[in-house]
């Protein structure tokens, strides 16, 4: 509502240094789904959390030191900070922060299972409203499909109970849901319920790729994870099932991100105006991008510091130095740096490292499912790599006319 | 509701004023500010400047005094902008009286 004073706004387009961050309060979890690339398997307890010495800090931060970091996002301009993890209600001491963020004057997202919502934690929210709708993934619409992807018997009751609660003080929250062999068969019954659901006018699509494990700390996990992967025929299928849209989505798209890329690693946003922050402190350009080259760590001295924080220094020093990263695996340069379809492709340095520990080696699974869609959508014709196309300038504007 | 040109207004402690990139933005901290839960306020170059002067001691009148000096603007339409923003921040929960802030402290 615009008055001669005062104006209401949803959102600021700023150039603030630093517009949204993400917070990593813990990597513990009280579920044990199938897919997760996050848990860490330890107790339910900071205490009990593995803290070592490993030279990146691994014990999680404590309500004071993120309430710092807060400070600092703050002081950026940051408007918008996002709690995730593993599962971010089981810090005991989540209130505190939680209310500290909005005592800061920050927007606050928070990604949970719903299972740890209480009817004392639904009403400091109902009190003190998070101003953003809250982040809730679901893993199934019933309570064989979901505790067959959870592994934890009763987690959806309390998932349950927790929307209820949620529900029941008018609290917004936007419902998430992956696709999962375990719970395919949900897959319209959710959609269903997200859409009747008045607090979720626009149901957010489903996840349905799955990433290996950000620390690349077992490759058990890992092939347990590709086992429940699509396959990319069937990724294929499952995006393109409004084809009227689908086509307009990627011809949009295409105007603006197909072309090679050339060796240059990082063409999406991060570390630029966005970051995150890891359980310990230790400061990422993405969430998924845990490789040490990228990431800021917690215990390193900042030269020439002066007054600047660790954020700031990060995202004016240490990330656009990241960020200049030319691919040197020769597989990638004859590749993806050559590949038209590259910006189509879930390919970048986040995946490379979850999937082979490098900042540039070729997702086969992503050029799988990349090469079909290309297919599907008459941009590539059968047998054709999209790294030896010369005519690929003529062939985008065909499509995108 | 009615702004009393006597009494000294203060911003809410529910609520937290910030200037991101120089654009003075005010944030709900509890619900029950403004008519949407999700509303953030951003103030035009009149409302920052008034909301700069709300000191804790200052009547309506005396803002727009010292506003009037500040700006060598005209202190009767001056007066009226204090008046109607005042009313607004009120109405929507965003300011309270002095002696609220002291019960709430």
């Amino acid at each position: 509502m615009a008055s001669d004073y005062t104006r209401t706004v949803t959102s600021l387009d700023t150039k603030s240094v630093l517009k949204h961050l993400d917070v990593e309060l813990t990597e513990r979890c009280n579920n044990d789904c199938v897919h997760c690339y996050i848990r860490k398997d330890t107790g339910s307890r900071i205490q009990d959390a593995g803290c070592g010495d490993d030279g990146i800090g691994s014990c999680e931060m404590t309500a004071a030191e993120v309430e710092g970091v807060l400070e600092e996002a703050q002081g950026l301009g940051c408007l918008t900070v996002r709690f995730t993890g593993g599962e971010p209600l089981l810090r005991e001491d989540f209130e505190e922060i939680y209310i500290a963020a909005r005592e800061l004057g920050l927007r606050v997202i928070i990604s949970t299972n719903a299972t740890l919502i209480t009817q004392e934690l639904a009403n400091v929210f109902a009190r003190v409203p998070p101003l953003e709708d809250l982040d809730i993934t679901l893993y199934g619409a019933g309570r064989e499909t979901y505790e067959a992807v959870s592994r934890s018997p009763g987690s959806f009751n309390e998932a349950c109970r927790g929307l209820a609660l949620l529900s029941g003080k008018t609290i917004p929250f936007s419902i998430r849901s992956i696709v999962l062999p375990q719970n395919s068969c949900d897959a319209q019954s959710l959609a269903t319920w997200r859409k009747i659901q008045p607090t979720m006018p626009d149901p957010l699509p489903p996840t349905i790729y799955l990433d290996l494990r950000a620390r690349r700390d077992s490759s058990t996990k890992n092939d347990a994870i590709r086992k429940l992967r699509m396959p990319p025929s069937d990724i294929v299928a499952w995006l393109s099932q409004d084809r009227a849209k689908y086509a307009a989505e990627h011809r949009g798209f295409c105007r603006k991100f197909a072309g090679p890329p050339g060796g240059l690693l990082f063409r999406c946003g991060a570390g630029t105006n966005s970051t995150c922050v890891d359980a310990y402190g230790n400061v990422q350009m993405c969430l998924l991008l845990r490789h040490p080259e990228t990431v800021l760590p917690k215990k390193q001295r900042i030269k020439g510091k002066g007054s600047r924080g660790r954020l700031e220094y990060a995202l004016e020093e240490f990330f656009p130095e990241v960020r200049k990263k030319q691919a040197t695996n020769s597989d990638y340069l004859a590749r993806c740096a050559k590949c038209f379809l590259n910006g189509l492709c879930e390919q970048c340095p986040a995946k490379s490292w979850m999937e082979h520990g490098t900042l540039d080696t070729p997702v086969e699974y992503y050029c799988e499912i990349t090469h079909l869609q290309a297919l599907d959508l008459g941009l590539l014709k059968p047998g054709e790599k999209a790294w030896q196309v010369p005519d690929w300038q003529q062939r985008l504007q065909a499509f995108c006319a | 509701m009615k702004i009393d040109p006597n009494t000294v207004y203060v911003p809410s402690k529910n609520v937290v004023y910030r200037e991101i990139e120089g654009e003075p933005i005010i944030v709900p901290i509890t619900s029950g500010i403004g008519d949407l839960e999700d509303d953030l306020f951003s103030l035009n170059e009149t409302g920052k400047a008034i909301w700069a002067a709300m000191d804790g001691k200052k009547t309506p009148a005396d803002i727009a005094e010292s506003l009037a000096a500040e700006y060598e603007g005209p202190a009767d339409e001056l007066k009226t902008d204090v008046t109607a923003f005042l009313k607004e921040l009120l109405k929507r929960n965003i300011i309270w009286t002095s002696d609220t802030d002291a019960t709430e402290a």
